[in-house]
């Protein structure tokens, strides 16, 4: 301890002090500052650029959820439109079918009653002419036969004849 | 020896530059082992001119304690004249600055190592021992029965070998890290050349020594002061393994002054809870005429532990360095007892091995005075709140 206080030198503890003070004095300024906020800085701009990366990659995967929902909605209207395409174009045949089908009928009924009027006027046409044909050679054999006066007496007593009083 | 505390945390360096690394610190250990073989010639000369007297063990445990005291010329190596006698001392001198009822300057050649008695404004001084005393216009040194010297010792404020050294690595450090800074402005935040073993040093730190310790929020006005003294204390422990043979850490008067900074910023800056548990430390858990009893002893206790802790601190790194120093010098000066085909090398692969550990302890001692002032500072700057977050991590590091 004797030692330790004798080789105690006072002037190199006075230059320590000043020299040291100095010298931390300095290097704050001009060394540690700098540095430390140049390596802060590099720090958070790592850190922001870590965490714009991060948003990106987010936005990103937001898009690509959003085309992935367009595609489907897109995918989803064609499936519906040509569905609905489907449906029209089975209504318009069925109906195309039902409206040849009424109109067929309507045609086959009409050409029924046609031919249905027709046949009737043919008939009622060729009734006339039998009536007529028939009153002409009823007139015929009557005038015939009533020129004959005796044959009429004849069959008048033929049919008395047969009607007998019953 | 060493306060050891956990170093694998430390260890930043990738592969590679570990590889390069272990080169340069070879290279400069075979220096380092160089120089000393060279100091320990000019031992065994001083021994030749002066036989009889000293024997060489006594001759190397005296260059050993001139090592590792300050001095007031930058000597590299000395030698002797074998047809004179005379030393020749190769270096160079540094101003002597005296406050003796007045300033006195002078070059410290005008000492001549000692065997120069110099006239400055009326007054005389004498180099003994590396320390300047009054005399007597002849120079006479009195002794005490003890053989110390009685002379009185005027205020010397001298550019010493270590205020040069200091100088120097202050110098080193403004110019390394003003110029890493500079690089940082210029390419945009990222480091270049040097700066890129540095920068991960200077990180760890932050993370592992400021924040850990003192917490998110505090620590930054403390991060100039925890950087410069570690990297001082770092400099100048390499430097004492240089050739230059400074032991600028391993002086006690610097390690003091080191603590005392450490002690005022922690008194300075310590908060009301800081104070209150040295004062108080059970808090309003117990009635006044309870503590009173317990406080007789626990306050004296924690006010003594106001003081001990920078105290450990100084002693801590000047033990280490000194002992550092001292094993290494001794390995080395016991080639020169042996002077045989085994001993030489034996002690020669010894001290290579304790040069290693010296690097070593050179980092970790800077690292242990920066690990455990930030930890004063966490308890200065602690508040209440903060206290119960952070108890569990502090116990966790001392």
């Amino acid at each position: 301890m004797e030692k330790l206080i004798n080789d105690f030198s006072f002037g190199l503890f006075f230059w320590q002090i000043i020299i040291f003070v100095l010298l931390l004095l300095l290097l704050r300024k001009f060394a540690w500052k700098p540095i430390l906020n140049a390596v802060n800085d590099r720090e958070e701009g790592i850190k922001n650029a870590l965490d714009s990366a991060e948003k990106a990659k987010l936005e990103m995967q937001n898009l690509q959820a959003d085309n992935e929902k367009l595609l489907q909605e897109a995918r989803a209207e064609r499936e519906m439109m040509m569905k609905e395409a489907r449906e029209i174009k089975a209504k318009m045949i069925s109906d195309a079918k039902e409206e040849a089908k009424t109109e067929g009928d309507k045609m086959v009924a009409h050409a029924q009653a046609a031919i249905e009027s027709e046949k009737k006027s043919a008939i009622a046409e060729l009734k006339q002419q039998v009536a007529s044909l028939s009153l002409e050679i009823a007139e015929k054999v009557v005038k015939h036969e009533l020129s004959d006066k005796d044959k009429q007496l004849k069959l008048v007593d033929e049919m008395l004849g047969d009607a007998k009083l019953n | 020896m060493y306060f050891c505390t956990d170093f694998k945390d430390t260890v930043i360096c990738s592969k590679m530059q570990r590889k390069t690394l272990v080169r340069i610190l070879s290279v400069l250990l075979f220096i380092v082992s160089f120089s000393g073989v060279a100091q320990d010639e000019h031992v065994e000369e001083a021994k030749e001119v002066l036989p009889g007297n000293k024997t060489k063990k006594e001759e190397i445990k005296e260059f050993i304690n001139h090592h590792l005291m300050d001095s007031h010329d930058f000597n590299f190596f000395g030698s002797t004249d074998e047809e004179t006698g005379e030393t020749h001392h190769y270096g160079f001198p540094l101003p002597v600055i005296i406050w003796d009822g007045g300033l006195h300057t002078f070059m410290s050649s005008k000492f001549h190592h000692g065997e120069d008695v110099v006239e400055s404004n009326g007054n005389y001084y004498k180099l003994y021992h590396s320390k300047i005393y009054k005399t007597n216009a002849e120079g006479t040194i009195n002794y005490d029965e003890k053989h110390h010297p009685t002379n009185v010792r005027p205020l010397d404020l001298s550019i010493t070998k270590s205020v040069v050294m200091m100088l120097v690595t202050g110098l080193l450090l403004i110019w390394l890290f003003s110029s890493l800074a500079k690089s940082y402005a210029k390419n945009g935040s990222i480091p270049r050349g040097i700066g890129r073993f540095f920068e991960p040093i200077v990180l760890y730190i932050r993370d592992d020594i400021a924040i850990a310790n003192i917490g998110e929020n505090k620590y930054k006005k403390y991060m100039p002061f925890l950087l410069t003294v570690f990297f001082f204390i770092w400099f100048l422990n390499m430097f004492g393994l240089t050739p230059l043979g400074v032991n600028v850490t391993g002086n006690i008067a610097v390690t003091t002054a080191l603590a005392i900074i450490v002690f005022l910023i922690t008194t300075f800056t310590g908060t009301k809870d800081y104070w209150k548990h040295i004062f108080d430390p059970l808090g309003d858990g117990m009635p006044w005429y309870g503590k009173i009893l317990i406080y007789i002893i626990l306050v004296p206790i924690e006010i003594l532990g106001l003081f001990i802790k920078p105290f450990a601190l100084l002693i801590r790194l000047y033990a280490n360095m000194t002992a550092g120093h001292v094993v290494l010098m001794s390995l080395i000066g016991l080639i020169f007892i042996f002077k045989s085909w085994i001993g030489g090398p034996l002690s020669f692969g010894l001290s290579f091995a304790i040069s290693l550990i010296e690097l070593l302890v050179a980092l970790l001692q800077a690292y242990i005075f920066t690990m455990l002032a930030a930890l004063y500072f966490g308890f200065a700057s602690e508040t209440h709140a903060e206290h119960e977050a952070h108890g569990e991590g502090e116990i966790q590091h001392l």
